[in-house]
């Protein structure tokens, strides 16, 4: 290195971009590579500036870069960070496809050039030529490398006779997008003709391919690291389980690769590495191939010049840092210069070697939304993956399947595999593409299916279906066995062996703890990256007695409701710890996060949060606590069960999690100290509900008791609606109570943020822009809290008495509703909440550093309630994902449908709602024709009209009209959003039945749309206000 | 055997049990390891490995069967094995599976049935990798009788001739067809992988696998374009002769290429120093640098001695160095026109990337003797 120089050097300033708010393809993953790109650059003594919207991410703070600004992801945004911060550097491959969009268009109109920012690793050239279908299809061609026979299109004539010179099925794959957005198969013309709209609608560049479809090959990916100079490594290989034709999203993965002999794995390893050097790749890329299942012919499909979701599950699944590699080959390093992190006493130039077997699994939330489409295929649809580590194939797959937190427990066993369906039903669900195939695989085998049967449906590789067969008839031996008096030790370990748990099996197995190395036992490594296994003779480490040990659980898996959130909060509260305990470990199985960085913790635990895994880490261990509040509900549900066995809890008892989560105790506690709660009973039968309903009136929220995973939560108006609604909960949950809540139209709902030493509480306030009936998950967040004096006053109350009365020590969140000037409680969660990084931010601390002083230290409030002052507003908007979840009808409920969020600062608060909503995807500041219409909120869907109409033209559907908009009718509104005439559509409530197709065609069209009345009204104001150029500020000077 | 559970015993007192695969039957040998996560036909099929038990790192073996043999060039040369049969002693899996593929010809357990090669399965070959690791290799036996731990006293692999009994008895010729050959290149044959021999044919040139005790005059009476120094197994220290022979083609100027045990002996040959290592290298994914142009790439890797920096011989240049380690991995010396890598530029398994150093040796054949 002596004498080279580097693309940035010390002093110099770097601008990293991030990837916005999550999105179904763009998840955590990227705070994870961006904070760890972050962390490469620091080293060098580089200063650094992050752009990144999502206020959720443990990357927009003030502990991972220098320069924090939360704006959107949008090339104009950028270019005022640019031109205040004038960087000489900008990194766009590690935000996503979001970030390298943003970074495109940066350079295409030439802000770059103009500022002179240097883009480090792979040349902009390279990338196009990577992301454009024909471009790269050319560029392969011209190195001699085969892609899949395909033709590019850009009108709808070109695709139809590309289809058809190809004859179908073929597969349309869309330019310069993310998760697959728009793609799909098609096995005619009708279908083509269906789906061709839309995709041209996501593409950034009006490209499309058409491709052969390659029905039942192999899909294979390969993760290359490359220098500056050519030298390139494979850093992971990763096999789907689903065959071509399912996004690899969607997939079932294992890593390493499992049926690849040596000459399938090199023929495909010499091309990843040839399709590096024609992009001239400096960083990190991924190669995706097309295996014949019948012979060594082979196609390279695509290939992501950036970090993605792949290579952040290649880190985690080899321990290798792809994206702290990346960032430093992106510096000008040679690869062989920078260290294998993991030994600290090898170089990173090598291909690290797995003994061990990881499986991913995608986790699906489609049940939540209305009609949806739930076929997995080339468009993602999932919210969230885990990711299992085990000595066999059969333990990682079990054990991933109970990571995925859907009642399963494991294979075999669970209420699929209980279920009478009929072979006909499996069979359907199989071909059907249903998410989780293998549940169904199970279930086939133990009906008398064959692995050929199975296999002929599903196109998964024999050689994994007869793993899942073994698993089926293990477990039949075991049964039958059981019913026998004696079932050898041998038997029971083998079954241990194939990762069934403890509790399906009835008998304490011994866990192992193993360590991730990245070279296979050949050299030890430095760091403390493990997992656990029953089939083992040893441990890999020993177990230091250290003075002070803690635990920390992270968030599981990602669904709708858990997201990066509880990543923050496990990963703030981890480093908090530091300051008392000599040693943190964090225990957590998304691979998609920051707290699974084997650099966090002094420890990580990569494996299932279960109470089982726990208390054999703690028999171990011997933790001095553990923090279960940190990760959201997961840790909680679990609280109880740790409790019960001696377990040492940081932060509030299980009593007082339990009173917290427990509707009756909790309602009584609210009675007890005098506050308000709205009234709601339990109901089993229609004579009680009709009581219920006489005493408090409609509507009511109505919910089972026992919340199931998939649609649950309903607003109900009258009798008639309830009593479907009961027969339909009936038929899901048989015999389980309803809980009926009365509930409060035109109110406010409110929260709080707080920490406590059941003493004191230092608490921020929130409030929604949408009216109660929203789910705060879902809600337009603002903050401070501003709708009076005398309301605030008796939130604190509540705060400070309820956490006195629940001993609550650590974060907790209360939720409010405001009607007719009372403060009602809704309720309380005794743990981290989901806007804890958001009104940590907008005040500037961090409240996971306050939990920790609660806890350890009292917060010396005497008795108060203390909310930090606030200098400026801060709104989070939150993004949805309607255009991924095909067929779904968007809407905004009681029932969480959001996917992410993004937020924003401003001095006023229209101001700070205006940039946030820029920040969710795919809105923007409409310039054509504005669509207002509706049922219900007219009144501020009207405002709405009237405030827009000052700036643009106004239409209303006459079926749904609004007063002073023009008229025009449902179908002739349905032609104007396909020409792209409309620049935004803005409703209220749910009118399914009545304008499906408007709200999807505009969300298939990327046209922005606003589900909420009082959204709208305070959106339109805005845009008078404001044109949507936020001043570039950074975080600390809104403080 | 008989039907006692079996345990992998090793010498210095080490146990563990498990259960028996492929031929019933007991096994001794050197206890190593490779990390290499593919490519179980072709690392036992190595001769390098004649002598030792094998443990794969990775825990399952055998998901993609085991392929049937096709011989390549128009010769018996196996295009898809290293060599005719199993070399190695024995073999220690986490997991035997039983995948098949569209080429495959058997399960991995019926080829070793079929080739009398016991394994055992259900161990923890992590921590066996681990003990090898940190406490060196060392010699081990598969059996179900703990009596046989005695015998392993008397075994001593580094003082076997290994190489006597994996070399032709009698020149072995591999002419390529169809095309009128460039020459031909003498390949002294102390056990050499198919997957160079494939290589060199495939520039051109007819093959002759020469016993490993050919004289010098026996090698020159083949008019050799070439010669190359082959890999093999056990401890190069023994190969007296051998390395007086080498050194005496060396002389001769004649374009020379050495691979991994090739490499120690033009080494030795050269006044260099070869020493055991703790445990060796056995793997796909080693990088080595080119000290000459600064590029490095991954390598496979199959030694259990090696040339450190300060044994080079004098008057050869370090060629290739590991990024890892102290250990030599190539060397150049313009005067014998001589170029050695301790790597498999083959692989087979493993990376292709090295390729091409048979290009570097065509290119030395084609400018032909070097005029002392």
């Amino acid at each position: 290195m002596a004498g080279r120089k580097l693309e940035a050097a010390k002093g110099s300033k770097v601008l990293l971009i991030g990837s916005g708010s999550i999105k179904i393809g763009e998840a955590a993953e990227f705070d994870y590579s961006g904070s760890q790109a972050l962390k490469a650059l620091r080293e060098e003594g580089i200063e650094t500036v992050i752009v990144n919207s999502n206020v959720a991410t443990v990357q927009t703070s003030y502990a991972s870069a220098d320069h924090v600004y939360l704006l959107p992801v949008k090339s104009r945004f950028i270019e005022k960070v640019i031109e205040k911060e004038k960087p000489e550097g900008i990194m766009m491959g590690f935000g996503g496809q979001s970030a390298l969009n943003a970074g495109i268009d940066l350079s295409d109109s030439g802000v770059l050039r103009k500022h002179r920012v240097k883009i480090l690793g792979t040349k902009l050239i390279g990338i196009k030529a990577a992301l454009g279908r024909a471009d790269f299809k050319k560029l392969m061609e011209s190195k001699g490398i085969s892609t899949a026979p395909s033709l590019s299109a850009k009108t709808e004539e070109e695709a139809l006779s590309a289809a058809k010179k190809l004859g179908y099925p073929v597969m349309l794959r869309v330019s310069f997008n993310l998760a697959g957005r728009g793609s799909f198969i098609a096995k005619s013309e009708a279908a083509m003709k269906r789906g061709i709209e839309r995709a041209f609608a996501q593409s950034k560049t009006g490209e499309v391919l058409i491709e052969k479809y390659l029905s039942g090959w192999k899909e294979i990916e390969y993760e290359v690291v490359r220098d500056k100079f050519g030298n390139a490594a494979v850093v992971a290989c990763i096999e789907n389980l689903d065959p071509m034709g399912v996004h690899t999203g969607e997939s079932t993965v294992v890593t390493p690769a499992q049926t690849l002999d040596n000459e399938d794995y090199n023929n495909m390893r010499s091309v990843a590495i040839k399709v590096a050097e024609a992009i001239g790749l400096v960083g990190e890329c991924n190669v995706q191939f097309a295996l014949s299942p019948r012979s060594r012919d082979f196609y390279v499909i695509e290939s992501n010049p950036r970090m993605s979701r792949s290579s952040a599950l290649a880190s985690k699944a080899t321990g290798y840092p792809l994206a702290y590699v990346s960032a430093k080959l992106s510096l000008g390093y040679r690869l062989y210069e920078v260290m294998n992190e993991v030994s600290k006493a090898t170089s990173a130039f090598f291909e690290p070697s797995l003994d061990y077997i990881t499986i991913k699994i995608p986790r699906w939330d489609l049940t939540k939304f209305e009609s949806a489409s739930s076929s997995l295929g080339t468009e993602m649809k999932s919210i969230g993956e885990v990711m299992a580590i085990g000595r066999y194939f059969e333990e990682a797959l079990q054990k991933a399947v109970r990571m995925l937190d859907i009642g399963e427990p494991g294979i075999v066993g669970g209420k699929i595999y209980a279920s009478d369906m009929s072979k006909n039903e499996i069979e359907k669900a199989l071909k059907g593409r249903k998410p989780y195939w293998f549940l169904y695989a199970s279930k086939a085998f133990s009906t008398g299916f064959s692995v050929k049967d199975v296999h002929a449906l599903t196109g998964v590789d024999p050689f994994f279906l007869e793993k899942i067969k073994g698993i089926v008839s293990a477990y039949e031996k075991e049964r039958s066995a059981k019913a026998s008096p004696k079932i050898g030790a041998e038997q029971y370990s083998r079954l241990a062996r194939m990762g069934f748990s403890e509790k399906q099996l009835s008998i304490r197995q011994d866990t192992y703890v193993k360590s991730i190395d990245t070279l296979a036992g050949e050299w030890p490594a430095k760091v403390n990256y493990l997992y656990t296994t029953h089939s083992a003779s040893n441990d890999d480490i020993k177990f230091r007695k250290v003075k002070r040990k803690a635990l920390v659980l992270g968030a599981g898996v990602f669904r709708i409701g858990v997201s990066v959130e509880f990543d923050w909060s496990s990963v703030s509260f981890a480093r908090a710890l530091k300051k008392g305990f000599s040693e943190v470990s964090i225990l957590n199985y998304n691979p998609e996060t920051v707290s699974t960085d084997w650099d966090i913790a002094d420890k990580l635990y990569f494996d299932e949060i279960s109470a089982e895994t726990v208390k054999a880490l703690d028999k171990k261990e011997h933790f001095d606590g553990i923090a279960v509040f940190t990760g959201g509900q997961i840790g909680n549900n679990i609280a109880n069960e740790l409790s019960r066995s001696g377990m040492k809890f940081i932060g509030t008892g299980s009593k007082g999690i339990d009173m917290a989560e427990d509707r009756n105790s909790f309602s009584a506690v609210v009675e007890r100290l005098g506050l308000k709660q709205p009234e709601w009973c339990t109901a089993s039968n229609m004579r009680d509900m009709g009581k219920f309903v006489d005493d408090v009136g409609f509507p009511i929220l109505a919910r089972p008791s026992y919340i199931l995973s998939g649609s649950s939560f309903k607003l109900i108006h009258d009798m008639e609606g309830l009593e479907a609604y009961a027969r339909a909960m009936q038929r899901v949950s048989q015999r389980s109570p309803l809980v009926l809540t009365k509930f409060y139209t035109d109110s406010i709902e409110a929260e709080m943020d707080c920490v406590s030493d059941s003493k004191s509480v230092l608490g921020i306030g929130m409030q929604h822009i949408e009216e109660a009936g929203v789910h705060s998950g879902d809600a337009t967040i603002a903050t401070p809290f501003t709708s009076g004096s005398r309301p605030y006053e008796d939130m604190k109350r509540a705060a400070l008495l309820l956490s006195s009365e629940l001993q609550i020590k650590g974060p907790f969140n209360i939720q409010f509703l405001i009607s007719g000037g009372n403060v009602y409680i809704i309720e309380l969660n005794a743990r981290a909440s989901r806007s804890m990084p958001f009104s940590s931010k907008s005040v500037g601390i961090n409240l996971m550093d306050y939990a920790y002083k609660a806890i350890f230290k009292g917060l010396g409030l005497s008795g108060r309630f203390y909310e930090p002052r606030h200098r400026s507003y801060m709104v989070k908007s939150s993004q949805f994902s309607w255009l991924q979840l095909k067929d779904a009808y968007p809407v905004l409920g009681p029932e969480m449908r959001s996917t992410g969020e993004s937020a924003a600062f401003g001095s006023t608060l229209n101001e700070a709602l205006l940039t946030s909503w820029l920040g969710v995807n795919p809105n923007h500041i409409p310039k054509k024709t504005a669509m207002v219409y509706g049922e219900t909120n007219v009144g501020n869907l009207e405002h709405a009209a009237r405030e827009i109409g000052k700036l643009l033209d106004v239409v209303t559907i006459e079926d749904y009209p609004i007063k002073g908009a023009r008229q025009v009718s449902k179908g002739k509104a349905l032609d104007m959003i396909r020409a792209g005439k409309i620049g935004i559509v803005m409703t209220d409530n749910d009118m399914s039945g009545k304008d499906y197709m408007l709200r999807r065609q505009a969300v298939d069209l990327n046209v922005p749309l606003v589900l909420n009345g009082r959204l709208a009204a305070k959106l339109a104001e805005a845009f008078n206000e404001y044109d949507g150029y936020a001043e570039a500020k950074e975080m600390k000077e809104y403080y | 055997m008989a039907s006692g559970k079996p345990y992998i015993y090793t010498r210095d007192g080490f146990m563990v049990g498990g259960f028996l695969f492929g031929a019933h039957k007991k096994a001794m040998g050197e206890l190593v390891f490779t990390t290499s996560m593919t490519g179980y036909p072709e690392s036992l099929t190595d001769p390098s490995y004649k002598g030792q038990i094998l443990v794969f790192t990775h825990p399952l073996i055998g998901n993609y069967g085991v392929p049937k043999a096709k011989p390549i060039h128009g010769t018996k040369l196996l295009g898809n094995f290293e060599s005719d049969r199993i070399q190695a002693e024995g073999v220690i899996v986490s997991e035997c599976t039983s995948g098949t593929k569209w080429d495959s010809d058997s399960s991995f357990d019926s080829w070793l049935k079929a080739e009398s090669i016991p394994g055992i399965s259900g161990i923890d070959t992590r921590a066996l990798t681990i003990r090898l690791r940190d406490h060196g290799t060392t010699m081990g036996v598969i059996s179900d009788d703990r009596k046989d731990m005695k015998a392993l006293d008397r075994y001593d692999y580094e003082s076997i001739n290994f190489v006597e009994m994996v070399s032709p008895k009698k020149p072995v010729y591999c002419r390529i067809r169809g095309k009128k050959p460039k020459g031909t290149i003498a390949v002294m044959d102390f056990g050499a992988k198919n997957g160079f021999i494939n290589d060199l044919m495939s520039l051109g040139y007819d093959v002759v696998r020469a016993p490993w005790d050919s004289s010098a005059q026996d090698i020159l009476d083949l008019k050799p374009s070439g010669i190359v120094y082959g890999n093999g197994p056990g401890n190069p220290n023994l190969l007296k002769e051998a390395i007086a022979t080498i050194r005496e083609l060396l002389g001769t100027g004649i374009p020379s290429m050495g691979i991994c045990l090739g490499h120690q002996l033009t080494s030795i040959a050269l006044g260099g120093k070869i020493r055991k290592m703790k445990f060796g290298h056995r793997a796909v994914n080693k990088g080595v640098i080119n000290r000459i142009d600064g590029k490095a790439y991954i390598t496979t890797h199959n030694h259990g001695y090696a040339l450190s920096k300060r044994d080079m011989p004098k008057g050869a240049k370090i060629l290739f160095e590991s990024i890892d380690d102290d250990v030599v991995e190539g060397i150049i010396d313009k005067k014998h026109n001589l170029i050695t890598t301790q790597f498999h530029p083959e692989a087979r398994p493993g990376a292709w990337d090295t390729q091409f150093i048979f290009g570097t040796f065509y290119r030395m054949m084609q400018n032909g003797r070097k005029k002392a």
